[in-house]
C-alpha cells in the first residue's frame, strides 16, 4: 500500500476555500500531489451525483470546500 | 527592534497591493563619494559578501580596468570616510577589491557589444591616466592608439611602483585585457621624438589625449648634490624596473616621506644595500604612506630618521660619502593645518653612505610637445586644462594624470583619464563642452542608520610574506586575504547607501521589469487638477523607545503589539511559529500591557485614548492560544476595557470564559528581566491591594496610536487646522469635513479609530467630495470599446492552450514544454505556446494576434490563479472578438507548483491532469452575454433621523431623487433627545436644521408616519409599498438606505418608575430646578447592558453620563456627583471628558456585574449601596437623583429584514456584508445602512455612517445600468413542476415563482439577483435548473477528465 498514489477530486467554492487554495500556494506551504480542483462558485453548487460520478470514474477520494 | 533583515529589493509584506518589489535608495554611500574615481564601492563589496567576485570585478570595471593594481596600491580614501570608523575599524575595502581580482579571470568578463565609431583618438602615455582614457574611448567605440616612449606599458605602474608592491603579472595580465576592447599600444614609440603631436593629428587621430606623466625627479638643491652616487628616486626605480641595475653597493639614504621614499628605500635594501636609511623632515604622523607600509619598511631593516632634514652631500672626490643632517622640530600647526619643520641649530649629524636617493617630487618633462605646438603650460612646469573637460588650449587636445596634476596617486589618475574621455567623446560628437567647472548636486548624508545592537569587529588584516622569504627578493610582500576572511569582512558593510546598485537585480529580472531605468528614477513633481482632497495618510504606532518603564529597548522579549502581529503571521520571520525573540523557544506565558503611549500625560504627551488597543489585545491573546498546540497562559493588564465595537463585548466574554485569557485590572510600574534566561517579570497589585510578582516568557506592548509625523506636515502645507493632539479637527456635525473647504479627511487622522469605522469614515469623506463635484461626475470617463464579438455557437471547439512559466515560478518546477507538448494532443486543442510570463503586456498582444490567425474560439491558460487573472485574460480574448466565457484557466502555479516544489515529476504530472480538465471543460464553454440592468436614479431612505436624514440630503445634493419615510410623526428619531454632542456642538440646533432642509428640498420627497409593506426587485430597480395613514403606494427606486435608528431601553431595576427621582438617560435635564436643588446626584452605567441579555456595550452612555457629570459640577461644583461603572469607556478623545469629570471632582466608583449596586427608597429618600474595590468596603450614598444608562434598542426591524431579505444579529441590529471591509454594505447589492439600526454610537458616527451609506447607494444610482454578473440560474419551465423549493432555499430572492397560463406555479429566475450559487441547481429534484458556466455537464467534464 506503501506506492498507493490517490486521485481526489476536491470541489472548492471560488470565494473560500478556493482562495484558501491559492493561499496556501502563496505561503508555499507543501501537501501531497494527490488533489485535483474544480472551481465552483459555491459549494451549494455541488450536486450529489457529481460526487458519485467521480467515484465512479476511478477517483479514489472526493472533497467539498466551502 | 529588527524583526527580521530587509534587503534593499523588497516587498513590503507578503500580502502587499500592489505585490511588487520596491528598491530602497539612499544618498551615495561615503565609500563612494570619497573615491577620486567614484567607484561603486559598497556595489562590489556586498559582492564579495556573497562570494561573486567575477560579479565585483564587473563592477569596478565600470568605472576602471584596473582593478587588480588598484586592490594592492590605491591609498584607499574610502577606507578613511567608511562610517564603520563611528564604532570600531573601517573595511579593509582595498584588501577586498583585491581578493575579488585575485579570483577573477579577467577573459571571463564579457566585452560589452561596442558599435564601432570611426573617428581615431591618439592617447600619449601608457600610465594608468593614458590606459583608462583608452579603455573608456574604446567602449564608446573609437578607435584608439595609445604610444608609449618606454619599452612596456603601464607608465608609473610600471617603471614607479616596485614589483613586490604589484607584481608584474597582475599588471600584465590588465593591461593585455585591454587589447579585448580594441585598444592598440605602440610601445618604444616617443612622442616628441619619433613622431610629433601634429604627426598623429595628420594620421588621423581627431582627438589626442597627453597622458605622459612627471618622470622628472627633482633636485635636493644642496651643497654636493652633484657628487657621484647621488639619484632621484624616478631614475633609480625606472632603471631597476628596466633591468639595467640588479645590485647595490653601500648604505643608501633615501631623502622624503612619500611612498616613493618607503619604495627607494625597500628596493635598496632587496638589491643588497648594507644599510637602507630615509631621512624625513617631519615626524611619523606627517608621512604620506600608510602605517603598514612604514612598518613592513621597518621590520625589513629600513630606517627612518625623523625630524631631520638633509643639510649637504658629503663626498671625497666627487663620490658620495655621506650625507650631513639637522635634526628638526615641528612649529604649531598653520593655518592650513601644516607644521612646519625648523632646523634646530647645533643638532647636525652625518649618515654615511654610497648613495643618496632623493624622493621629493617629480615633474613633468614637457621636452616632447616642442615649442611651436602652443600648448600652455603653467609656472609649476603643469599642462594648463579647462578643469572640467581637461582640454587644453589647443582643440581636441585633453590632458590628464600628474602631467597636469604633479605626481599624484593612480587613482586620481584614472579620474584624470576617466574625465577625459567623457569630454573627448562629447568633442568627437561635435557637442559644446563647458567652461567652467560644473558643480555635482549636493551629496546628502540620508544613509541607513547604524544599528545598536551592530556587533563590533576588528577589521581584516592580510597576511604578510615572511622576513625571510623577502631577502634580495622581489616577491609580493602583501598576501591576498583568504576568502572566508574575505567575506567575513565584506559583511560588516554598513551598506549606506541603501541599494548597492550592484544591478543583479536588472540580470535577475526576466520580466525586464527593473532595468537601469528603473534604478535611474527619481522624485518628480507632479501637477493634477482636481476639485477635492481626502486626506487618509494613516497613523504611527506609538514608539516606546524612551519609556523606561518598560524596558524596550534592553529586554529581548519585550515587544511592541506591532511586531507580534509581525511573530504572529504565517508571513512573518518566523513564519507564524510563535517564538520569543531571545532564544527561539516557544514562549508559555505571555503577558500585554495596555494604554502604552495611551491615557498618560506623565510618560506621553497622549492624554487621548486610542480606541483599540483592548480589542487587538484580546485578539492577539485569542490568536496566540488557537496558536498554541501546548497550554499558553495569556494575561492582559488594563485599566479599563474598552471593547465598544459591534460584537466586541461577545469577544471579550468568550476569550475570559471560553480560552481562558486572563485579564488583570492594573497599570504596571516595573519589568525586570532575569539576565539568565531573560524571562521578564512584572510587580503589580491585585484587585485586593495585594503585591504580586509574576515571571512571563514574553511582554506584548499594546502600542497606541498617533497621527503620522507625515501626515502632520502634510496637514500644514495645505493649511488644514488641526487639534491640540495633532488630529484634524472636526466638528461631530460635519465629522469628515476639514476647515478647508474642499478637503476631507478619513481614518486616524481624523481620531483614533478601528478599521470599520476607518473605512466608513472613507465612504463618508468620498460621498462628502462627490457632493462637491456632482456636476462634473462622469466628465473624465473613457469608454472602453471592444471588437464585434465573433458568434462560435455551432462551431467545433478549436481549443488554444497557453502555458506559462510564470519566470521560475512554474517552470523552475514543473516541465513546462513537457506540459505543452501533452496538451498538443488533447482533443480540440489546436495551437499550444509557453510563455515566460503569460500575463505580460507583450503576450497578451501576441495572443489576439493568435487567437485571430488560428482562428482560435476557446482559450486555455495554464498558470497562477483566476482569482487574480481570469479578468486579464479574459478581457484579452474580448480584445481577439471571443466571448469573454470561452475561456478556462488551469491552476498550476498557486495549487500546483508552489505547494509541490519538493516533487517536480509529480508537480509536472498533476499540472498535465490540471490543464487536460481545463480543456474538457472549456470545449463546452458557451459564450455568455452581458447581463446591465438599467438604474432607477433615486434612493429610498428608510427612517428620518440623523442618519436618514444625512444620507438623504447627501443624495439630493448630488442630483438623485430620495423619497424619505418615517414610522413617527415628525422626523429626528432618538436625536430628539439629544442637546449637545460629545464635542460640545448643539444638537437640537442641528436636527431641527437638518429637518428643515429635508422638508425644504426640491428633490426630497419626506412621507411621515410611514411603514413598509412590502419590498421586491434587485439592485436598480427596487419596488417598495409604502403605507402612510391608510393610503398604500409604490415607490420605485435604484437603492436602499436602512437608517431605522434605536432607542433607549426601558428598565425596572434601580426602583425606575417607582420613585420619579430615579430617571433615565436625558430624562435627567427634563427638570432643570429639580437638578439644581439636588445636592447627591448618582448615575449608574450597563443598566441592562453588557448582561445575559445584552450582551453588548452600548458605546455611548460613559460619555453621556461623564458629560452630564461635568455639567451639573459646572452649575454646582459643591453638588456630589458619582458615576458607578464597570468600565469607563470614553474612548478617543472622550477621554479627556473623563480626565476633566475627575479634576472637578466627579467621584467614580467601579462596580462588577456580580456585585451591582443597590437602589433602596427609606424614610430620607433613595439610598444606594455600592461595594468600593478601592476601599474594600461597601459605601451608602444618599442620592436625590439617580441616572440609568440603559441599553440602546434597535427599532423593531424584523418586518423590513423579511421584506428586503436582510439578515439581523442576535440583537436585532442589522448586520453588514462584512463587519470590517463592508461595514454599510448588506451582502444584498443595492442596499446601504446606517446609524443606530447598525449599532450603538453617537451622532457623529452616525452621520459619517450615513455619509458613507450615501456615497456606496451613490456608485449604483451614478451609473445608466450596471453591470451584473451573469452567471446566473436558468430555469427549464418545461422540467420544472413548481416545487417551490428553489425560491425556499435561495438566499437572494433570485427565483420566485409565477403564474404560467395553463401549467401553474413555475420557478423564475431573476438574473440580477443571482450570485450564481448554484444552491438551487444542486437542489433541484427534476433538474430543471442549470447553472450558466457551470452547467452540470460542464462540471461533469472535468470530473470525467480528471481520471
Amino acid at each position: 500500500m506503501t506506492d498507493f498514489e490517490p486521485k481526489i477530486v476536491a470541489f472548492l467554492c471560488n470565494w473560500c476555500a478556493y482562495a484558501g487554495a491559492d493561499l496556501a500556494g502563496v505561503s508555499r506551504l507543501q501537501y501531497p500531489s494527490s488533489l485535483r480542483t474544480i472551481r465552483v462558485m459555491c459549494s451549494g453548487r455541488i450536486d450529489p451525483v457529481f460526487i458519485v460520478k467521480a467515484l465512479k470514474g476511478g477517483c479514489d477520494g472526493v472533497m467539498v470546500g466551502g | 527592534m529588527e524583526l527580521v533583515g530587509r534587503k534593499a529589493a523588497y516587498k513590503p509584506y507578503a500580502q502587499a497591493i500592489p505585490g511588487a518589489f520596491a528598491i530602497d535608495k539612499r544618498d551615495t554611500a561615503p565609500c563612494r563619494m570619497a573615491c577620486p574615481a567614484n567607484l561603486n564601492v559598497q556595489g562590489y563589496v556586498q559582492m564579495v559578501k556573497q562570494g561573486k567576485f567575477r560579479e565585483a570585478i564587473e563592477i569596478i570595471m565600470r568605472d576602471l580596468p584596473f582593478p587588480g593594481t588598484l586592490g594592492r596600491v590605491c591609498p584607499h580614501a574610502c577606507e578613511k570616510s567608511c562610517r564603520r570608523l563611528e564604532i570600531d575599524e573601517p573595511i579593509s575595502i582595498r584588501e577586498l577589491k583585491r581578493v575579488a581580482a585575485d579570483h577573477t579571470d579577467l577573459n571571463d568578463i564579457p566585452v560589452p557589444q561596442i558599435i564601432k565609431k570611426d573617428e581615431k583618438v591618439a592617447i600619449i602615455g601608457s600610465g594608468p591616466a593614458g590606459l583608462t582614457a583608452a579603455y573608456f574611448l574604446a567602449l564608446e567605440g573609437y578607435q584608439v592608439s595609445v604610444y608609449e616612449a618606454m619599452p612596456e606599458a603601464g607608465g608609473m605602474m610600471r617603471y614607479g611602483i616596485p614589483e613586490h608592491r604589484l607584481p608584474r603579472s597582475v599588471l600584465d595580465a590588465e593591461i593585455n585585457n585591454l587589447k579585448r576592447y580594441g585598444i592598440e599600444i605602440h610601445t618604444n614609440t616617443a612622442i616628441g621624438k619619433d613622431l610629433t603631436i601634429r604627426d598623429l593629428q595628420q594620421h588621423g587621430a581627431k582627438a589626442v589625449f597627453i597622458g605622459a606623466g612627471a618622470w622628472k625627479g627633482l633636485r635636493l638643491h644642496i651643497q654636493g648634490d652633484e657628487s657621484k652616487g647621488v639619484s632621484d628616486v624616478t631614475s633609480f626605480l625606472r632603471e631597476v624596473h628596466l633591468g639595467d641595475l640588479k645590485e647595490l653597493k653601500g648604505k643608501a639614504v633615501i631623502i622624503g616621506g612619500g611612498h616613493s621614499a618607503l619604495d627607494g628605500a625597500r628596493v635598496a635594501l632587496r638589491l643588497g644595500a648594507d644599510e637602507s636609511h630615509i631621512v624625513y623632515r617631519r615626524s611619523k604622523a606627517e608621512m604620506l604612506a600608510e602605517p603598514e607600509e612604514i612598518e613592513e619598511a621597518e621590520k625589513e631593516g629600513v630606517k627612518i630618521h625623523f625630524l631631520a632634514a638633509p643639510v649637504r652631500v658629503v663626498n671625497k672626490n666627487g663620490k658620495v660619502t655621506g650625507i650631513e643632517c639637522i635634526k628638526t622640530r615641528l612649529t604649531e600647526p598653520d593655518t592650513s593645518g601644516r607644521r612646519k619643520p625648523i632646523p634646530i641649530e647645533g643638532s647636525e649629524f652625518t649618515i654615511e653612505a654610497e648613495h643618496i636617493i632623493p624622493a621629493i617630487g617629480q615633474e613633468p618633462d614637457l621636452a616632447f610637445i616642442g615649442d611651436q605646438s602652443g600648448i600652455e603650460v603653467s609656472k609649476w612646469k603643469l599642462l594648463v586644462v579647462n578643469p572640467e573637460t581637461l582640454q587644453t588650449n589647443a582643440p581636441g587636445i585633453f590632458a590628464g594624470g600628474d602631467v597636469i596634476t604633479g605626481p599624484a596617486t593612480v587613482i586620481e589618475a584614472v579620474d584624470g583619464g576617466k574625465r577625459a574621455a567623457k569630454y573627448i567623446a562629447k568633442y568627437l560628437r561635435g557637442e559644446q563642452l563647458p567652461q567652467e567647472w560644473q558643480d555635482e548636486p549636493p551629496m546628502g548624508t540620508n544613509w541607513v542608520e547604524i544599528r545598536d545592537d551592530e556587533p563590533l569587529k576588528h577589521r581584516l588584516k592580510a597576511p604578510t610574506l615572511s622576513l625571510g622569504k623577502r631577502h634580495k627578493s622581489f616577491a609580493e610582500v602583501n598576501l591576498t586575504a583568504d576568502e572566508k576572511s574575505a567575506k567575513e569582512e565584506a559583511e560588516r558593510c554598513l551598506n549606506c547607501g541603501g541599494c548597492c546598485e550592484c544591478y543583479e537585480c536588472v540580470k535577475a529580472c526576466k520580466a525586464k521589469a527593473v532595468t537601469l531605468e528603473t534604478h535611474s528614477q527619481k522624485t518628480e513633481d507632479i501637477s493634477i487638477n482636481v476639485g477635492s482632497v481626502i486626506l487618509a495618510p494613516g497613523f504611527e504606532p506609538f514608539k516606546p523607545d524612551n519609556f523606561a518603564t518598560y524596558q524596550y529597548t534592553k529586554f529581548a522579549n519585550v515587544v511592541t503589539s506591532m511586531e507580534y502581529e509581525r511573530l504572529l503571521s504565517a508571513t512573518g520571520p518566523n513564519q507564524g511559529h510563535l517564538v520569543r525573540p531571545s532564544d527561539k523557544k516557544e514562549p508559555k506565558k505571555i503577558a500585554w500591557l495596555q494604554c502604552i503611549g495611551s491615557r498618560d500625560i506623565n510618560q506621553c504627551d497622549n492624554a487621548y485614548c486610542s480606541s483599540v488597543c483592548c480589542m487587538y489585545a484580546i485578539k492577539e491573546a485569542v490568536i496566540s492560544k488557537e496558536h498554541a498546540d501546548y497550554d499558553l497562559d495569556t494575561a492582559i493588564f488594563f485599566m479599563d476595557m474598552r471593547t465598544h465595537g459591534k460584537d466586541f463585548e461577545k469577544y471579550y466574554e468568550r476569550a475570559k470564559k471560553e480560552q481562558g485569557v486572563r485579564f488583570i485590572r492594573c497599570r504596571i510600574h516595573t519589568i525586570d528581566e532575569d539576565p539568565e534566561n531573560k524571562d521578564v517579570s512584572l510587580r503589580y497589585a491585585d484587585e485586593n491591594g495585594n503585591i504580586q510578582v509574576e515571571t512571563f516568557d514574553m511582554v506584548v506592548l499594546s502600542v497606541g496610536m498617533e497621527p503620522a509625523s507625515s501626515a502632520i506636515d502634510l496637514a500644514k502645507r495645505l493649511d488644514v487646522e488641526l487639534n491640540e493632539h495633532n488630529f484634524i479637527n472636526t466638528s461631530s456635525l460635519s465629522p469628515v469635513s476639514t476647515s478647508r473647504k474642499g478637503i476631507y479627511v478619513a481614518g486616524v487622522l481624523q481620531g483614533c479609530k478601528d478599521i470599520p469605522q476607518s473605512v466608513m469614515e472613507a465612504s463618508a469623506a468620498a460621498c462628502s467630495a462627490g457632493v462637491g463635484l456632482a456636476p462634473a461626475r462622469g466628465t473624465l470617463v473613457k469608454e472602453k470599446a471592444f471588437p464585434q464579438e465573433n458568434d462560435v455557437q455551432g462551431q467545433k471547439p478549436r481549443v488554444g492552450v497557453f502555458v506559462c512559466n510564470c519566470g521560475v515560478n512554474i517552470g523552475g518546477i514543473a516541465d513546462v514544454p513537457a506540459i505543452a507538448a501533452y496538451a498538443k494532443n488533447l482533443p480540440d486543442v489546436v495551437y499550444v505556446e509557453d510563455n515566460l510570463f503569460t500575463c505580460s503586456q507583450d503576450t497578451q498582444e501576441k495572443m489576439v494576434e493568435v487567437i485571430k490567425e488560428h482562428n482560435l474560439n476557446r482559450i486555455v491558460v495554464a498558470a497562477c490563479t483566476p482569482r487574480t487573472h481570469e479578468p486579464l485574460f479574459q478581457e484579452t480574448i474580448r480584445n481577439a472578438g471571443l466571448n469573454p466565457y470561452l475561456f478556462e484557466m488551469s491552476n498550476i502555479r498557486n495549487q500546483c507548483t508552489w505547494c509541490h516544489s519538493d516533487e517536480k515529476e509529480k508537480a509536472t504530472e498533476k499540472a498535465k491532469d490540471l490543464v487536460r480538465m481545463a480543456v474538457a471543460r472549456v470545449a463546452l464553454l458557451e459564450p455568455i452575454p452581458d447581463l446591465s440592468v438599467d438604474v432607477n436614479k433615486s434612493a429610498l431612505v428608510i427612517g428620518a433621523g440623523v442618519a436618514g436624514m444625512t444620507a438623504a440630503v447627501s443624495l439630493a445634493d448630488q442630483g438623485f431623487p430620495v423619497t424619505i419615510v418615517d414610522k413617527s410623526s415628525e422626523p429626528g428619531g432618538a436625536a430628539k433627545d439629544l442637546s449637545r454632542s460629545w464635542g460640545g456642538e448643539d444638537i437640537k440646533g442641528f436636527v431641527a436644521e437638518l429637518a428643515d432642509r429635508v422638508r425644504k428640498h426640491p428633490g426630497i420627497d419626506m412621507i411621515l408616519d410611514a411603514e413598509v409593506v412590502n419590498a421586491f426587485g434587485f439592485v436598480g430597480n427596487f419596488e417598495t409599498e409604502i403605507r402612510s395613514k391608510d393610503i398604500t403606494k409604490t415607490v420605485k427606486h435604484g437603492a436602499v438606505i436602512i437608517a431605522t435608528g434605536g432607542q433607549a431601553a426601558g428598565t425596572d431595576e434601580y426602583l425606575y418608575g417607582k420613585n420619579s427621582n430615579v430617571t433615565l438617560w436625558h430624562e435627567l435635564e427634563k427638570d432643570p430646578v429639580k437638578l439644581k436643588k439636588a445636592d447627591n446626584i448618582v448615575f449608574i452605567q450597563c443598566v441592562g447592558s453588557r448582561d445575559d441579555q445584552r450582551p453588548y456595550c452600548s458605546r455611548i452612555c460613559c460619555t453621556s453620563s461623564v458629560q452630564q457629570a461635568i455639567s451639573i459640577k459646572e452649575d454646582k461644583p459643591e453638588a456630589n456627583v458619582f458615576i458607578l461603572y464597570r468600565d469607563m469607556r470614553t474612548f478617543g478623545e472622550r477621554e479627556i471628558l473623563y480626565k476633566k469629570a475627575r479634576e472637578k471632582g466627579v467621584i467614580f466608583i467601579r462596580y462588577t456585574r456580580e456585585n451591582k449596586p443597590k437602589v433602596t427608597e427609606g424614610a430620607k429618600g433613595l439610598v444606594v449601596e455600592v461595594f468600593d474595590p478601592i476601599l474594600q468596603q461597601n459605601l451608602l450614598i444618599k442620592a436625590d437623583m439617580i441616572n440609568l444608562k440603559t441599553a440602546i434598542e434597535p427599532s423593531e426591524n424584523e418586518h423590513l429584514a423579511s421584506s428586503y431579505k436582510l439578515p439581523l444579529n442576535e440583537e436585532k441590529f442589522f448586520m453588514e456584508a462584512h463587519a470590517k471591509l463592508r461595514p454599510v454594505d448588506f451582502a444584498s447589492d443595492g442596499i446601504f445602512l446606517c446609524g443606530l439600526a447598525h449599532y450603538p454610537k453617537p451622532v457623529d458616527e452616525s452621520i459619517e455612517q450615513a455619509l458613507a451609506a450615501a456615497g456606496r447607494a451613490a456608485t449604483v444610482l451614478s451609473k445608466a445600468s450596471i453591470q451584473v454578473s451573469p452567471l446566473a440560474s436558468r430555469v427549464d419551465v418545461e422540467k420544472c413542476i413548481g416545487c417551490g423549493l428553489c425560491a425556499e432555499i435561495c438566499s437572494f430572492g433570485a427565483i420566485v415563482l409565477e403564474e404560467v397560463e395553463g401549467k401553474g406555479k413555475r420557478a423564475k429566475n431573476i438574473p440580477a439577483s443571482c450570485k450564481g450559487c448554484g444552491l438551487c441547481a444542486s437542489s433541484c429534484p427534476q433538474k430543471a435548473i442549470d447553472m450558466l458556466h457551470f452547467r452540470h455537464a460542464q462540471i461533469e467534464a472535468a470530473i470525467s477528465a480528471v481520471a
